[in-house]
Formats: structure tokens, sequence, C-alpha cells
């Protein structure tokens, strides 16, 4: 289920910029994790806390049932009022979150049971408390869980993917994104106030970070788009029911490519998901181009 | 004591954490941060650049640690060829990539933010990667990625131990998705490399924040800090302008960090070195430098009888 990227978007003129594709990602009523599940799953029993410390309501996940299938899901929520907004913490994880989310990856593992991430978040809480429990070590601690769970991974950014919160359950054998989600190193916002020292460069800073599902496809990270004939907010049943289409044909594509059933199976998958990141990277090796015009032309 | 200063006419202290390894005249004196104390720079250097009133530890540029850390002419550096690339073709206030990055390299002296290579601590092998805080704030990119990859796979091949001194002041902007990537590319190397049974090392240094923090510098098998060494995931600026809180003392140092049960042990500069060579002999069991131990001994002798 390959999207040709050009393909897509080649018939509707005139073409959103990336700062388009920031607001129709942040728009109020875009589904959140909770309409997935609704929509997608069903049997959903949530698991809360990390055994640690809390339960931490801005990443939520329990065993489910997806397409005939008993699944682990993991995402992010947010609010959709500032009351929900405020007990969710903006969908802005602390580590408790990650520590859970690690739980429940262990949990899957233990029983066999694919895991599917929904990746929505501004990014991990910038708090005093959370730097107190260890915010980057709990990050850590989730990317390590995650390249070494055995059980098939699809992760999916439905809305905004916001650095190391968004990574933090962004590693899997499959990533798929929505046409008009974004994935970002930090927040255009941010990287405006950093960059340009001028936070009402943001439109700017987004279009030159390549945020896009089509640039992050373009670059080999995101390996499929679930297009937006419309925009989910306005069509959130038909997208999340593509989304379902294409997370489920991830996990068949994973079963038939590794048969995750055998421990064979198991470190082939794995070596793929190391392959699939090790490969991530824009360099060059300035040592081979001294190689090259060293030797004499023929 | 303001006569003196003003007598001499171009004598200006300066903090020394902004300076770098170069000594230039108007910088033969560097005022201490923490206890004020006017330092002499040679005696500063002599000292691994901790103040030896009040043992405030400055800076350090990566090739300074590496001098201090390993057996002399012992580091044979790797993958020094690899440059970035700007796949983002990305243009800020100050211009297009490229030319930041060729600005850097000429102020600095170093092609990227990190050096890796292999060396010896007291004879033992042990692969060494070092971020460099002057480079760019030491923000992680592409060449960091693949620089510490290809050494950690290395350190696999050989079945060496891995030690890494961390700084960072976040990701490498610049480079968009592809720095946020190395956090998962790097955490990846280390899992390969804790599936061989080989050793981690992470020495946390002043400032180390953001990505780094939140990946592999934090998941070592053993994680050290310097004493007063500022680390994070989010920066203290940020947290204040976020939660508009007053932040509490000593947030976010070492200290601060082992209270909180986040680092294994604070590491003083000048301990590093035997302290290294104890963890290499730790764990290291069967290494090239290890003299049987008793046990085994015992063992072979009752076998053979």
């Amino acid at each position: 289920m390959t999207t040709d990227v050009d393909e897509m978007t080649s018939d509707a003129p005139p073409a959103p910029t990336a700062w388009d594709r920031v607001k129709l990602a942040r728009a109020t009523d875009r589904p959140t994790t909770q309409d997935y599940v609704a929509a997608l799953f069903t049997d959903f029993v949530e698991l809360h806390g990390d055994r640690l410390f809390g339960d931490d309501r801005a990443l939520i996940g329990g065993v489910a049932r997806f397409r005939g299938s008993t699944v682990m899901v993991i995402g992010h929520q947010g609010g959709t009022n500032t009351k929900e907004n405020i007990s969710r913490n903006f969908g802005m994880p602390r580590p408790e979150g990650y520590r859970k989310a690690q739980r429940l990856m262990r949990h899957a593992e233990k029983f066999g049971l694919p895991i599917v991430t929904l990746i929505d978040t501004s990014g991990a809480d910038p708090g005093i408390s959370s730097e107190e429990r260890g915010q980057g070590t709990a990050i850590a601690e989730s990317l390590m869980t995650m390249f070494g769970c055995r059980v098939p991974i699809v992760c999916t950014v439905i809305a905004e993917g916001g650095s190391g919160g968004a990574l933090a359950i962004g590693i899997g054998d499959r990533l798929l994104m929505l046409e008009n989600a974004i994935y970002a190193v930090a927040s255009p916002e941010a990287c405006a106030t950093i960059l340009w020292r001028d936070v009402e460069k943001a439109p700017e800073a987004a279009e030159t970070m390549r945020v896009t599902a089509a640039d992050c496809y373009r670059f080999g990270i995101v390996d499929d788009i679930v297009p937006e004939p419309q925009p989910a907010h306005e069509a959130p049943q038909e997208v999340i029911a593509a989304t379902g289409d294409f997370i489920e044909q991830a996990l068949r594509d994973i079963q038939s490519a590794f048969d995750p059933e055998t421990e064979d199976g198991v470190a082939a998958m794995l070596d793929a998901r190391y392959g699939k990141f090790r490969a991530i990277g824009a360099w060059r090796d300035a040592s081979l181009d001294a190689l090259d015009s060293a030797t004499p032309e023929s | 004591m303001r006569n003196f200063f003003k007598r001499q006419g171009k004598f200006q202290p300066r903090n020394g954490d902004d300076r770098n390894d170069q000594i230039i005249p108007e910088d033969l004196w560097v005022k201490c941060p923490k206890c004020s104390e006017l330092i002499y720079s040679k005696e500063l250097d002599r000292s691994a650049r901790v103040c030896p009133k009040c043992g405030h530890h400055f800076r350090l540029r990566a090739r300074h640690r590496i001098r201090l850390l390993v057996d002399p002419g012992s580091f044979e550096e790797w993958d020094t060829g690899l440059r970035p690339e700007d796949p983002l073709a990305f243009v800020d206030g100050q211009g297009p990539y490229p030319d930041k990055v060729e600005r850097t390299q000429l102020k600095t002296g170093e092609v990227e933010a990190l050096i890796t290579g292999v060396c010896r601590v007291e004879g033992r092998p042990l692969v060494l990667v070092v971020a460099d805080f002057d480079f760019l704030g030491a923000s992680m990119g592409s060449v960091w990625g693949e620089k510490l990859a290809r050494a950690v796979e290395r350190a696999g091949e050989h079945g060496w131990p891995v030690m890494t001194v961390n700084a960072s002041g976040g990701a490498r902007m610049h480079e968009g998705l592809f720095s946020l990537m190395q956090m998962a590319k790097t955490v990846s190397a280390f899992h390969r490399l804790g599936e061989r049974r080989l050793p981690h090392f992470s020495l946390l240094v002043d400032p180390c924040y953001g990505g780094v923090t939140a990946s592999y510098a934090t998941v070592a098998d053993i994680v050290m800090a310097e004493p007063g060494a500022l680390i994070g995931f989010a920066g203290q600026r940020v947290i204040e302008q976020i939660t508009r809180q007053k932040l509490p003392d000593g947030f976010q140092t070492a200290e601060f960090l082992l209270e909180h049960g986040m680092i294994d042990f604070i590491i003083e500069r000048q301990q590093l070195r035997q302290q290294v060579r104890t963890l290499i002999d730790l764990y290291m069991r069967d290494g090239e430098n290890e003299p049987a131990p008793v046990v085994a001994t015992a063992a072979s002798i009752d076998v053979d009888a």
C-alpha cells in the first residue's frame, strides 16, 4: 500500500504550505488517540500507572482487539477542553508516562501482542518535577525498550509529532504518518525563537524545518503516508478508517516479512528495526572525496 | 586593588568558561566563576582546569579531555572524513547552514562536534567518544550519529568497552528530523553493544541537555557526572518561561541528579583516569591485562586433579 506523494499532491492546487499543515495538525477538532481507539479497536481495556510513581493521563494505553487480533495500543492524549487539557497536561507526557508505556510494551512482549502507537504531542513536559524524576532518562529508556521489544511495532503520527516526546513511542518496524500530520525536532515556534530570536518567524521556520509528511517520506524516515482527501477534523470517520487500513496492512507486512512467531523471525525483525534507524542520516565522507579527486582521470 | 587593575591597561580577567585552549596574552589570568579567585592560566591548565581554590570544574575542549584521559600517543581517531550535509537546504537569520558549519570549523579547528576513536588507558583498550561543546553547542546531528554508531559497532566487533563524554546544547536544529532520529540511532547502537555484554560508561559534563540526555548518555551501564555540571532534558530558561516557577537551588546540577537517583556517582576530573581504569578491569574480566582470578585458578587445579 505505497502512496505516491507526487500523485497525491499534484491535483490539489494550491498546495498547502508547511505552516498550513502545522495548523491542520493542531486543529482543535482533529481526532485524538481516544477517537482512533473508539473507532478502530474493540474491547479496549485501559491500563493505568507506571508502578513507580503515578499515572500519566497524557500518555494512555491498554489492550484491545484490532481487526481480529489482540494488540497493545499506546498513544498521546491531550484534552478537548481546558479542564481536560489541564488534567492531561496538554498531551505532554511526564516521566511516569514514558515509564507506563515501557511497562505496557514489556507486557505486550510477554503475551506476544503487536504494539500500535499513535503519536500526537507537542513534546515532553518541560517542568521542574519532570526534570526531578528524570525526563531525559525516561525517554532514553523508552527508546532502548522499543529497540529490544520482540513483537511487531507500528507507529503512526496522527497529528503533531513533537521532538523527543514523540520519538519516545516512535521506534518501530513501520512508521506511518497522516498527510496533514507534522513531525519535527522542535516546534516551529521554538525553532524560530532559537534561530531567529523571533517567535513570529514560526511560519518560515516550519517551511525550512521540512516538517510535513511529504518531507519525512522524501527523507526516507516515514514509510507510508495516510492520505487525507479531506482534513481529518472535517472527515474524521473516513480518515480514521483509512488509518486503520494502513496500520492493518503494515502489521500484515511485518508478519509476512519476518514470521515473528519464531525465534529467527524475531531476530530478523529486530535486525531490520536496527537497520532502519541505523541508515537515517545525511552526511558525506570527505576522505572518500579526496580519494576520488586523487584518482587520475583517464 | 582597583588601582592595580587600572595600571594594567590590557588586563582583562575573563570568565574561564568562555575561552579556548589557546593562551593569548590577555588571557594569562582567568577568574573562577564560582569563587572569583584569579588563577594563572598555565596553573589552571596544569590542574586539568579545575580551580585550585574551590574545585570548580571549568569546561574543557574535547581534545584536552582526551589528552587527560588516555595513555600518551595512544589515541587513534576514527572517521575524521565525515562531514555534515544540508538535507533541508536550511537557511536561518544567520544564513545558510553550510556557511555556518564552515565558519564553526574555522573557529574551532574541529570538523564536527563529536570525536571518536580507540585509545588505551594504562594499557587497556577503550573506545572513546567525546563531544566538543564549542562546535555549535555540541548539537547532535547526522555526523554525530554516524560516527557514534560506527565507533560502537567497532567496539562490538573487537570486544572493547566504550566510554562517552557527553556535553550538548540539544539537537542540531539545522538538520531537522534527521537530528531527532540520531537519538534513535545512537540508542540502538548501544542496545546491540549491550547484547554482547560490553559495557558503556557515560560521563556527563557541563552542560548536557536535550536529545543527548534523552538518549544514549543516560542509559549507559554506568552514568557518571562531573561536579557542578548542569544536566537536564529541558533548558532552565525554557522551564522558567513555561512554568513561571522559580527553579530550586542547585536545580539540574550533578549533585541534584545524584540526590534524585539519576546518576551512579560524581567523579572529580583528577580521579577520572583511575576510575575508568578500575571500571574496565571490573567489567572486562577476560581482558588481556587481567591477571587470572584466584577462584578460576583454584577451579582449574581441581579439574586437573
